[in-house]
């Protein structure tokens, strides 16, 4: 950069650099997260259900990434609120690949957006589509309440999403089979996060343990959703590209029992929150707080439909 | 003169987050195919949602092209998952050059992954003074691939490279 600018800015916007968009972190043209990547359908696999598995995934993370977001400069601490936003990070990535494969094995879900709009196929998924598009879970989409809700929603969820990424790290689809196995990696840290929290606020005062009670009591009915098995999670375990949600229930189970013993506490006795209308997340009906999450996330691009970020 | 191959102009090019470690000191860098003006070149994430990757691909692109490769292609390779054991021990002497402790070995699993309800134990040396009494103040640090610790010897806070 040239010292004898006034201001750092004006070197960004350099004669010289004309046409070299290397100094942009961002904004650059767009780069697909699975460029180069063989996105072939493994041999009987059903296209439909892989992508809407795909999307049942990714919108766990990407909503769930959202709201982790939201923490971002309001935590405790320090520490604290950048361990909250590198897992909204880790999770937005996992998003962004399970978004785009789904886009791969089937183009006909991406929403159609005007002629000639640069938004490529994950994005128009993240930010075009309603609420009843979206197949996340009930529990990710809920407001982050006080950071022990938070911590007590991030064990169930994390402990959830890493025993089904190391079953589908064995998926006969390659694509998700990479996606899982980079995930566990990632997502070990968030459990162990949540978990190490999880004792830390039980064996606190008597304050933060009575915060992580009432959280654990605010998560526990959407928790059942969790392995309650699809006609798509059916038909793409069938064809051992996905993985049925119940069969990692007791898994699970006996990991937050364990957490919750080594905590003192017991499991929460609410019951669960069961279908609204017969549906659930996974069917695109979701709780009220959806609405308002997705306004937010989705109000900029919205109104740039034909935009380039 | 000769001219440098596609290799020796990717390998030169570094991490934007960690400028002290090139892209294939970092084991980022995979593959580079070289065909007359042409190179196909294949990068792995260290982590799903790192935001490096595009800078990582537009700094590649922009070197090759001035280095007169007309036709630049960058893909991405997602298997084998990046590992912190594919950092090069040069890498890992200009992380401590420069005030970053690097990784141990990543852990060997087999069967389900561990939880750990305890703070993670690491033998971690500070890059700064040498001092073998270090504490870890978070698993998450500067970025999503660092943890962050403080010497309790020179007091000084680091950065460290997690196993992964």
């Amino acid at each position: 950069m040239d010292k004898d600018h006034d201001s750092v800015y004006d070197g960004l916007l350099d004669a010289d650099h004309a046409g070299d968009d290397s100094q942009w972190a961002f904004g650059t043209d767009f780069e697909d997260p699975l460029a180069g990547v063989d996105t072939t359908l493994p041999d009987g696999a059903d296209a439909g259900a892989l992508a809407a598995y795909c999307l049942m995934l990714g919108d766990d993370a990407l909503i769930g990434s959202h709201r982790l977001s939201q923490w971002s400069s309001r935590a405790h601490d320090l520490e604290d609120d950048i361990a909250l936003s590198n897992i909204a990070l880790d999770l937005l990535g996992q998003a962004r690949l399970l978004l785009a494969r789904a886009a791969a094995a089937d183009p006909g879900v991406v929403p159609e957006l005007p002629e000639g709009s640069p938004v490529p196929p994950e994005d128009a998924l993240a930010f075009f589509r309603d609420e009843g598009g979206f197949r996340n879970v009930r529990l990710v989409e809920q407001p982050n309440g006080d950071f022990a809700e938070t911590v007590a929603r991030l064990l169930v969820t994390s402990v959830w999403r890493l025993a089904l990424l190391e079953r589908l790290a064995g998926s006969r689809d390659t694509v998700l089979a990479a996606i899982a196995e980079k995930g566990v990696k990632e997502v070990t840290y968030h459990r162990d996060y949540a978990a190490r929290w999880v004792l830390t606020l039980a064996h606190g005062t008597e304050e933060s343990r009575a915060r992580l009670v009432a959280g654990l009591d605010v998560v526990w009915p959407l928790h059942d959703e969790l392995f309650r098995t699809t006609d798509v999670e059916r038909t793409v375990a069938e064809q051992q590209v996905g993985v049925d949600p119940a069969s990692v229930a007791d898994e699970v189970g006996v990991l937050i029992d364990h957490v919750l013993s080594v905590a003192g506490l017991e499991r929460p006795t609410r019951a669960a929150a069961g279908p609204v209308a017969g549906g659930t997340g996974r069917d695109g009906r979701h709780t009220e707080a959806m609405g308002p999450l997705l306004a937010k996330m989705q109000v900029v691009a919205r109104a740039h439909p034909t935009g380039l970020w | 003169m000769t001219v440098p191959s596609a290799l020796a102009i990717a390998s030169e090019v570094t991490d934007p987050e960690m400028p002290m470690l090139t892209l294939a000191d970092l084991g980022v860098l995979r593959e580079v195919e070289e065909e007359g003006r042409c190179v196909r070149v294949r990068i792995t994430p260290t982590y799903s949602g790192c935001p490096a990757m595009a800078t990582m691909r537009d700094d590649l692109v922009s070197r090759l092209r001035s280095a007169g490769y007309a036709d630049v292609r960058v893909e991405v390779s997602l298997s084998p998952a990046w590992s912190s054991d594919w950092i090069s021990e040069r890498g890992r002497r200009a992380l401590v050059e420069h005030g970053v402790s690097a990784p141990g070995p990543a852990p060997e699993r087999t069967g389900p992954v561990p939880l750990s309800l305890l703070p993670t134990r690491r033998e971690v040396t500070c890059p700064r003074c040498g001092s073998g009494e270090t504490a870890l103040v978070s698993e998450y640090a500067s970025t999503a691939c660092k943890a962050q610790y403080r010497c309790t010897a020179c007091l000084e806070p680091f950065d460290h490279v997690k196993e992964h």
